[in-house]
Order: structure tokens, then sequence, then C-alpha cells
């Protein structure tokens, strides 16, 4: 692609631009973290001495502390629910041929489509009602819900490009339908699992709508909602380079997470399995 | 080790289309069994039922002395080689040979063994360690034959394990197959729509056409003796030549020369013959002609010599293989040609129209040129005759 000296050129300058925009944010946030609360609105990039202090005070903050472990954990429970739902349900719908198939696929897809906030009001009353509200289950339900069609058409693109005669092939071998698929389908489809939980995850994790909602305390809470909840030390302090401090601390994890995933997205994993 | 038997199997779609009708056959314990025919013949689905990959619509099949149509693959103790492998590409040579024992619950010091064992056989002890990518399709196949070998299972089932290797390592492979099948004495179901495989492989080949058994035979019955026009056409190459014949008394017309035929001949076409005329199909393999000028008279005798016009001549070094055409007024009408030409990529029915391509395979020593008179002969005692309503032959 890049062929001749003119692409290259055009192409490197396009990504810098890009970089740029999108990194141009994220810089400013980590720069405020670590600006002493009196340089705040400097203006300037670097105000030299940086200080780890809005660290120190989130850190100290049993309110954040709650809301990082309500945020990892309820994403995490969420992903491997929605991911294990959607393999199975993606496995079926790649190889078998059943009745009402496409139904399923357009209601994964038209549940997909429901924006968030036109169901927040009714979730709100129903889980006061049973006893949801406020409850990690809480969260995890419509998280689950809300990344289910994405992740069964992501899972099940993946699951269709596995030739089908690896399976058949480890049924002759001896193996029950389930260790074809735990053995052999599940370790191809890694790469499309990696995937489908990245995206399933960050859903979960960046989510502000249904966290600020459905919850009240520390009981629940995820680092989103409780930013907004964030304030300062007395009423004429801004909170802001504590905000900024969390930002960043929620931002690492994600930016941690592609990182490793990117490399367990291997293209040609199933490169020599069939002749080629 | 044990027996196979398909007791009017049929395999029916949904659609109604029946891909394998009403099929049976016996494979002896230790046999090697050739399944043979053109592509969408139904040889692959009744290897497949075999297997437990496709449902049974209908009869038996009994593995041993055991209906296996309800079984699990797993449970009928069979090997499969696929014909693109379908080697685990996640896993190692030796993992890929082993995974079938690793299930079953060998322990792995029996398993390392008997996967080394088979490497050596099969040539492979030194990739053990390596991925299916990092192999070259030679080494692919081997490793789909070693999955199959290192399980000793009760047989092998093959489908077309040999058509995706280039022409010199499938000849190589080809004596490999016989080989471990020959020290392994496992009953085999080989697949193929190649009939150089089909032919040399086999201890008995059963050719098959739009799901119907056609012949099981030893590979020379059936290229001496076939008992329709479609295995006359499918066995052999090049193709046996068809023509319209006409048998009148002890004669039979050919388009290019009258033929008298030998009594036994005679005697075995007898109905119809009672004085009055019969139209049939004529087969006459291209080694059943020869260059008259090499021929002394005694063996001229045997069958009758006609002038003609090579088209072309091609010479294999061994043989020459002289091209050139009859004319006749009638036309040789047969679904089971047609489908045949249809296979080959011909698209054109050998003998149909009235003019008629004929190939002969002559001596090398021939000095038959392309654009020259010849004098051909023709050996009337391996003249095949076939009824043109059914196809059915009546010299087999």
């Amino acid at each position: 692609m890049l062929d001749s000296a003119r692409d290259r050129v055009f192409w490197g300058i396009g990504i810098l631009v890009v970089i740029f925009y999108a990194l141009i944010p994220v810089l400013w946030i980590a720069s405020l973290s670590v600006k002493p609360s009196d340089k705040l609105s400097d203006g300037k990039f670097f105000s030299g001495s940086p200080t780890f202090e809005n660290y120190e005070t989130i850190f100290n903050d049993d309110t954040f502390i709650a809301a990082l472990v309500n945020s990892i954990g309820i994403a995490m429970i969420a992903t491997l629910i929605s991911i294990g739902l959607a393999a199975m349900a993606a496995y079926a719908l790649a190889r078998l041929d059943f009745a009402g198939k496409t139904v399923i696929l357009s209601g994964a897809l038209a549940v997909a489509m429901f924006p968030p906030i036109s169901i927040v009001g009714s979730l709100f009353d129903m889980w006061r009602s049973i006893g949801l509200y406020d409850t990690w289950a809480g969260l995890i339900i419509p998280y689950m819900t809300f990344t289910l069609p994405l992740a069964i058409y992501t899972l099940s693109a993946f699951f269709r490009e596995i030739p089908w005669e690896l399976e058949q092939a480890a049924q002759v071998d001896g193996a029950t339908p389930f260790q074809a698929f735990r053995k052999v389908i599940v370790p191809l489809a890694a790469p499309g699992v990696f995937t489908a939980s990245i995206l399933v995850f960050i859903f979960a994790w960046n989510d502000f709508i249904f966290a600020n909602t459905l919850t009240s305390t520390d009981n629940a809470r995820t680092v989103p909602a409780a930013l907004a909840f964030f304030t300062g030390g007395s009423q004429f302090e801004q909170p802001i380079g504590a905000i900024s401090a969390a930002a960043v601390v929620v931002t690492v994890p994600i930016i941690v997470m592609v990182l490793i995933f990117q490399r367990r997205i291997v293209a040609g994993l199933t490169a020599g399995a069939v002749k080629g | 080790m044990a027996k196979i038997t398909f007791d009017g199997v049929t395999k029916r779609y949904p659609d109604g289309f029946e891909a394998v009708k009403d099929m049976s056959l016996e494979v002896e314990d230790g046999e090697f069994m050739i399944l043979v025919g053109p592509s969408g013949c139904g040889k692959s689905t009744a290897l497949r039922m075999v297997a437990g990959l496709e449902d049974i619509s209908d009869g038996e099949l009994r593995i041993g002395d055991e209906v296996v149509n309800q079984k699990a693959p797993r449970d009928r103790d069979i090997a499969m080689v696929f014909q693109n492998y379908a080697l685990y590409p996640h896993m190692t040579v030796r993992d890929n040979m082993g995974f079938a024992l690793k299930l079953h619950g060998v322990d792995k010091g029996e398993i390392n063994t008997r996967v080394e064992d088979a490497a050596k056989i099969l040539d492979l002890t030194e990739h053990l360690d390596r991925k299916p990518a990092n192999l070259s399709g030679g080494q692919r196949q081997r490793v789909a034959m070693g999955r199959a070998i290192v399980r000793d299972p009760s047989a092998y089932l093959m489908d077309e394990p040999l058509s995706n290797l280039d022409a010199k390592l499938r000849v190589q492979m080809r004596t490999e197959v016989s080989r471990i099948q020959n020290s392994t004495d496992t009953t085999t179901i080989y697949v193929t729509h190649d009939q150089t495989e089909a032919m040399t492989l086999g201890d008995r080949v059963a050719v098959m056409r739009a799901g119907v058994l056609q012949q099981v035979d030893t590979p020379m019955e059936l290229y001496n003796r076939p008992k329709n026009l479609f295995v006359a056409g499918f066995i052999g190459s090049p193709a046996m030549n068809f023509m319209p014949a006409t048998v009148e008394g002890d004669t039979v017309k050919l388009p290019m020369v009258d033929v008298r035929l030998p009594d036994d001949l005679r005697e075995r076409v007898g109905a119809g013959g009672e004085g009055g005329s019969r139209e049939l199909i004529a087969g006459i393999r291209p080694e059943n002609f020869d260059d008259a000028a090499l021929l002394g008279d005694d063996v001229q005798g045997r069958g009758a010599t006609f002038r003609t016009k090579i088209d072309l001549t091609e010479s294999m070094g061994s043989e020459i293989y002289a091209h050139f055409s009859v004319t006749s007024d009638k036309r040789i009408e047969s679904d089971e040609l047609r489908e045949l030409a249809e296979d080959s990529g011909a698209g054109e029915v050998p003998g149909g129209g009235n003019e008629g391509h004929i190939v002969a395979r002559l001596a090398a020593e021939s000095q038959v040129k392309k654009g020259d008179e010849a004098e051909i002969f023709i050996d009337a005692s391996h003249i095949q005759l076939f009824d043109p309503s059914d196809g059915s032959s009546l010299t087999a």
C-alpha cells in the first residue's frame, strides 16, 4: 500500500494529525492531574514541579476506592457472562440451521438499537421494586443485555471463519460436541473472543447513564458515576485536579487491556488448518 | 477390525433430494474398498454416513455386527482422513496426532510412543513439534494420515485424501497409502473421483452414479466386464470409444467397418438376432485397436481392418494415441454417456452427433502420422455391446 514516497508522506501526515487530535485531551487531563492545585488554571501544558497529591487525594478517598472496586467487578462479571452466553449463541447461529434463526438475529439487533436512555426510567422503578436497585446485579444485567447483541454478532462472524471440518475431525477423533467446542473451536476463536471481550468490557466500564441512575451509594456506584459526585475540600475549591487524576486512573486499565489483547489478536492463527 | 455393511442405506435431504439411494454394500474385514464416481454422485455422503457425520434417512449401517445408525461419531471407533486434512492449527503435529488418544484417556507415555511410531512410519519425526501452518502440503497430508494411524481404529475412512496434492506427490502418497493399508490390514473405505487411484489401490471398487451403486467388483473385472455404459465409460483412460452399431446375424456393423462377432459374444447378444437386426451401442477400448501394418495375418483373423484418415497423433513414448473420426447416420442417445461427458468437462457426448471421435492406442513402433491414411485393426473379441434403452451391457 505504501508504495510511493508521496503516499508515505500523505499517510504519515494524516496519521500524525489524527493522533494529535485524539491524544490532546488525554494529555491535557494527564497534565492537569499532576498539577498542584494553585496552578490548575495557568493554561500551560507543563507548569513545572509535577505533584502526585491529586492521586494521593483520590486514593485516600473511600468513595473513589469503592467506586473503582465496583467498576472492575461489575465490568468483569458483565463481560464474563455476556461473552459466555454470546459464545454459545453465536456458535449455534454459525453452525446450526434451525427455525427462527433470522428472528433471533434480528431480535438481537433490535435490542442493540434501543437507546439506553429510553429504558433507564422504567428500569429504575422495576429495580427498586424487586430490590436490584443499587446492587452489582442491577448494573450487570443491563450491561449484559446491551452488549450481548454486539458480542453475538462479532463472535458468530469469527465462528463462521473456522473450518467446519475441524469440528467434525474432532468428533471422529472421539470428542463430545462440548469437547470439540472447548478444545478445538474455542482456541481458534480466541482472537474473536478477545475482541468481543474488549468491546463488552469497554461498554460496561464507560457506561454513565445506567451507573448514575441505578445506584445511589458506594454499594454499586462505578467510577464514571462517582466522578460526578466529586467535590472539593470546601465549596470554594474546584476538584478539577482530583477529577483529572481519577479520569487518568479509569483510562489506564482500558489502554493496558487493549495493548495486551492486541497481541493476542493474531491474524493467521487459523492458517494451515486446511490446504492453503 | 470390522466388516462394514450398508443395508439399503438411503440419504434423503429435507428438500426431498436423495444423495444416496438404497445402497447395499458389504466391505469385508481388512478390505480396501474404493467408492468412485463423478462429483455429486453421493460417494462422499456415503462415507460421511459411515463416519456418523450425516444422518441416515433409511436403511441400516453396521460396523462389525452392531447397527450404528444412531451412534455418535466418537462411539464408532473409526478414523477419518479429510480432503483438506482438517488439522488442528493451534496444536503441534504431535498433539494433532495424539489428540484422539488423549480424548480416550490413554496415558501420556503410551500416547508418545504411539505418536512417535506413527511418525517414524510417515517420516514425520523431525516435524513433531511444528505447527501445521509450517508444513508443506505433503507433510500436512501425512499428519492427517498419522492422526488416523495412531488410533488403530476398526476402520479408516478416507475422503479424497490425495486430491489436494500435486501430481508427483500424489503418486508417491498413493503407494504410501497402499503400503499402510497393507501393513495395518484395517478395513478401509476410500472415496475418490480419480480412476487411477481407484484401479491401483482397491481390492474392490464400487462405482456410483447419481446416488446409485452401479457395480462393485475388482478393478480388472470392472475394466474388462463393465455392467453398463456408465461404468464402461468411467473406468479407463483414455475412455472407451462408443459408437452406434447394428447387429445382423453374426456381424456387427460399426460406422467404419463390419466385424464378425466371435461365437461367444454372439451367443450372449443372442436375443433379437432372429434373422432381424438390432440397434446397439458398441464400446471399444483404445487398446483394442492397432496399426494393421504391424500385425501378422493370424492376428488379423480375430477382427477386421479399415482405412481411415488420422486427425492427430499423441506419442507417449511407450505408445501412440491416434485420433480419428467416423461418421454414421445414427446417433447415440444415453443419459449415462451425457453425464460422463459433463463430468469430464467435454460437454459433448462421445459418439453423439453424426460424427464420432475415436481414440486408438497403437504400438510405439507404428509409423502412423497426422494426416495419413492408415489401416487400423479392431480386435473383435473385445468389443462390448450395450443396450441403448437402459445402457446395460450385453457382453458382460
